[in-house]
């Protein structure tokens, strides 16, 4: 059972040549090839080997159809490829490709079935490759969850091994040589004379070759690409300014289109007077949409300002018009009758606790917008029975779901161009974007309309991250930590996120209300964590780490309390509690790397922080400086395992950006409402973290894990606690609340 | 209104206060400059005007009408690459790139005035452009780089 997971990846991927679909029903037949969506156009010369390589006399395309919000995605994918296929950058191009239910993702799907990432028993594996089964029904074609890398690892090598070997096989036949005599380079098979076939010359009788099905991958030792630093595809086009992004397109004849929703997010238009909008100068027309007014003109400017001239009165709220409310709902959620699963339940924590705690503590985590630096914008065109729709999407195959429902067309019927994103966080799991623009193109059939959000419509009709708290108590025993009793409320960002996409959450427990802090690596003679479902309020999503962003900052603080408690130092007590061989890696390296323990001048401190989340043990030493005019973040050693580092230099620039991401928003960003409204609404209320207050951050990547894993989120959330613990150690005082400029300043 | 942009001379149609960043943008056709937040909290916008670092959102047509205009497709010449550029790329700064162009003007204005930048200066001159991506650490290097590579040349 253990390398179930595995047989139905290489089942997938061996049989995902040519083959036709029809309605799939059962374990066995989901399990079938979904049919290849590069077949329905290829010219008669061309040959296409499986979904993710196309080759014509001309070129060779790579499809890399995880999409790129600035990860380097593009590139990684290019990469896996190549290395089998023995292609060098620069002799091909890339497409995100047509949206397919062959692209479904294996790796978000089996992080989906809630067991520990580390847990390889049989009912662990079993509801992962279930859970697979049913993403790979949905087609879910998903950019999240920090999967691309688990996703694709596999199969996108498989594929360009598979497409190598059916080169060699075309060769063979066409140069009568046996093929173990064949060698392949540079994008050429070789003869044994020395005479180079490019890949695009054997193009066409590959075309009739059968698929070669038995390959295997080249041992690491042979790689060219992987493990080693490369410069990522879209460096220069970003560096240049040439990159065009979905918010830059230009569609022949297209008309520029603004909005004005309820602020109240959800809530509906009772009416609007548009007189003034009317009649100002490029105004071409105003129409309603769902719970908001649209602009159509001839420019994004004159779009904005006619939106703004438009008076509207708006419905109220489909939840607490007021913030107290929303963190009142959190505090009477921690009652069995919200409890969503006791997720850890080692010794006898309530047994434990029963003569009183060592520490008791809660903790806040507010609402936060993703707020990338490129507003959501979509380009889409309605004409009779179909669309077609130029935007920037992580779940292409809900964009045309969605699109084809308010046209009245098949999904099949709506083409998608996806787009490079100017950042995403989360925010482009979310397509209420395409569906406004799409509604709005319906009043102006034939035309394609471009809908831009304006900053402010963005910020205030985010879905943020969610609010949660977390309450611990512990107790320790001979100075050492011997119980730890955490409890979280809040909201499901999963019910949420579905009820958008008409669909409801899978059954069981919603993971992401306990992640990061119940999969903790600690042998705690007696550990309970509880996870409580509050009802739905603000309407949320996901956000860079998700569950963990919160959760991460209440486990981790709680147990750097608990250490003070005991007199223990915070690095040697959290290592002396791990028994895991990688997890406990990571802290020591992390350790080596501060020089922890080493003496610091006064009003410095350094505090640690370890979380493991999308299965990643990371863990981060932070040290600040207790100035005169606030506190100051000096440095951070970051240090990540995720069994195989891709790209070290990517890899760096992941960590990096996600410790600034999460410092940043920790320290001064929250969405809040006021009469339903999010009083927050562009980066002077919202700031995150300027170059100046950057920290020097030292990365460490380790290798030692099983499993290859995602970096995207993994190191963002360690950062807040462990910026908590160090102004603990510099000034003595303990932040339970995000952010934390609530309580400390920061220079 | 007539603009000068990147060496050329443009026409357009447009209202005294519309800002230069759409008059570029949608009017002109020149996308390297981007809007992130139209209150110059971000600088995704920024271009030089006479050489000096401006954001294009705050800066109406008016204003802009008859200067001379660089956006980050007139930096370089001839098709070589600024200085700051080469850096960019040799340190791989971007990753959504979306500030990129913003960053890159306002860091090549700023080596103009001071060529030899301290580790504080260049806190002090990069502070007002945004990045959500976090390229922080890589930025500060690539400015170094470029001030090392203007010191060679």
């Amino acid at each position: 059972m253990a390398d179930f997971g595995k047989i139905a990846r290489r089942t997938f991927l061996i049989g995902s040549v040519a083959v036709a679909g029809g309605v799939a029903f059962g374990y066995y037949a989901i399990n079938r090839p979904h049919k290849n969506p590069l077949a329905d156009d290829l010219e008669e010369d061309e040959a296409t080997f499986n979904p993710w390589v196309k080759i014509t006399p001309e070129k060779i395309i790579l499809i890399t159809p995880h999409a790129d919000v600035g990860q380097g995605v593009v590139s990684m994918q290019a990469a896996l490829i190549a290395e089998e296929l023995n292609l060098e950058f620069g002799q091909f191009e890339t497409s995100f490709g047509e949206p397919s239910p062959a692209y479904y993702n294996t790796a978000l799907a089996s992080a989906a079935a809630p067991y520990m990432s580390t847990d390889k028993s049989a009912p662990a594996e079993m509801t992962r490759a279930l859970m697979g089964s049913l993403f790979k029904l949905l087609g879910a074609q998903v950019t999240g969850g920090s999967s691309s890398a688990p996703d694709t690892f596999e199969k996108l090598r498989y594929a360009g091994a598979v497409a190598r070997e059916t080169l060699k096989k075309a060769a063979s036949r066409e140069y009568k040589t046996p093929v173990r005599d064949l060698t392949t380079r540079s994008g050429a098979v070789i003869l044994p004379d020395g005479r180079t076939i490019s890949y695009q010359s054997l193009a066409a009788s590959a075309a009739k070759t059968r698929p070669a099905n038995n390959v295997t991958l080249r041992p690491p030792s042979e790689w060219r690409l992987i493990g080693k630093s490369m410069q990522r595809m879209d460096i220069v086009s970003k560096s240049t300014g040439a990159i065009a992004y979905g918010i830059d397109l230009d569609v022949p004849d297209m008309v520029h289109a603004a909005i004005k929703l309820n602020p109240r997010q959800g809530g509906e238009l009772l009416s609007y007077n548009a007189s003034t909008a009317e009649s100002m100068r490029g105004v071409h027309k105003i129409v309603p949409v769902t719970n908001g007014v649209a602009v159509i003109a001839d420019n994004t400017w004159r779009a904005f300002k006619a939106a703004d001239a438009i008076k509207a009165e708006w419905g109220a709220a489909p939840y607490p018009a007021d913030m107290d409310e929303h963190w009142d709902t959190l505090s009477r959620s921690f009652t069995d009758d919200f409890l969503n699963n006791k997720w850890r339940d080692d010794g006898n924590a309530e047994k434990a606790l029963e003569d009183g705690a060592d520490i008791e503590t809660e903790y806040r985590a507010p609402y936060v917008a993703h707020a990338p630096l490129e507003p959501i914008s979509a380009i889409v065109r309605v004409s009779d029975n179909a669309a077609e729709v130029w935007t920037g999407t992580q779940l292409p195959r809900f964009v045309q779901v969605n699109v084809a429902k308010i046209v009245g067309c098949n999904p099949t019927d709506v083409i998608l161009h996806n787009q490079y994103s100017g950042g995403s966080f989360g925010h482009r799991l979310e397509d209420e974007v395409v569906k406004r623009a799409t509604e709005i193109a319906k009043t102006v059939p034939g035309v394609p309309v471009k809908l831009t959000y304006s900053r402010e419509e963005d910020f205030i009709h985010d879905f943020p991250r969610q609010i949660a708290i977390g309450r611990a108590r512990g107790a320790v025993k001979d100075g050492k930590v011997d119980t730890v009793d955490i409890q979280i409320a809040m909201p499901s960002v999963i019910d949420s996120q579905f009820s958008r996409q008409a669909m409801s959450a899978p059954p069981g427990p919603d993971d992401q209300i306990a992640a990061g802090a119940w999969n903790l690596p600690y042998d705690i003679p007696n550990f309970r964590m509880r996870a409580y479902k509050s009802p739905e309020l603000a309407p949320i999503s996901s956000w860079r780490s998700v569950g963990a962003s919160s959760n991460g900052f209440f486990a981790d603080c709680a147990l750097d309390e608990l250490i003070h408690a005991g007199g223990g130092d915070p690095l040697e007590e959290r290592i002396r509690l791990t028994s895991d061989k990688v997890a406990r890696n990571v802290l020591e390296v992390a350790g080596e790397m501060s020089n922890w323990g080493s003496s610091m001048p006064s009003e410095h401190g350094r505090g640690v922080a370890f979380v493991r989340s999308f299965g990643v043990p990371c863990a981060e030493v932070i040290e600040v400086e207790n100035t005169p005019t606030g506190v100051k973040i000096h440095k951070v050693y970051a240090v990540a395992d995720v069994g195989r580092i891709i790209d070290p230099i990517n890899f760096e620039n992941h960590v990096q950006g996600a410790v600034v991401w999460a410092l940043g928003h920790a320290m001064n960003c929250e969405i809040t409402y006021a009469d339903g409204k999010a009083q927050q609404n562009n980066y002077h209320q919202h700031e995150g973290m300027r170059l100046y207050q950057c920290p020097e951050i030292i990365v460490r990547g380790l290798e030692n894990a099983e499993d290859i894993r995602g970096i995207g989120e993994p190191p963002v959330p360690p950062a807040a606690p462990a910026l908590a613990n160090a102004i603990f150690a510099a000034t003595g005082k303990r932040l339970r609340e995000m952010p934390f400029n609530k309580h400390i300043k920061f220079v | 209104m007539q603009f000068i942009v990147n060496g050329e001379s443009l026409s357009a149609d447009v209202e005294d206060d519309m800002p230069l960043l759409w008059v570029l943008r949608d009017e002109l056709g020149v996308k390297g400059l981007k809007y992130g937040c139209g209150i110059a909290r971000c600088g995704a916008c920024t271009v030089h005007i006479d050489g000096l670092a401006v954001r294009s959102c705050s800066i109406k047509a008016k204003h802009a009408a008859d200067k001379t205009i660089t956006t980050i497709e007139g930096l370089s010449s001839d098709g070589a690459l600024h200085v700051v550029q080469e850096a960019w790329i040799e340190k791989q700064v971007a990753q959504c790139g979306y500030c990129q162009a913003g960053q890159i003007m306002t860091a090549a204005s700023f080596l103009l005035i001071n060529p030899t930048p301290s580790d504080d200066d260049i806190d002090q001159a990069m502070s007002a452009n945004l990045c959500r991506c976090g390229t922080y650490p890589r930025i500060r290097a690539a400015i170094k780089l470029a001030a090392s590579k203007l010191q060679k040349a």
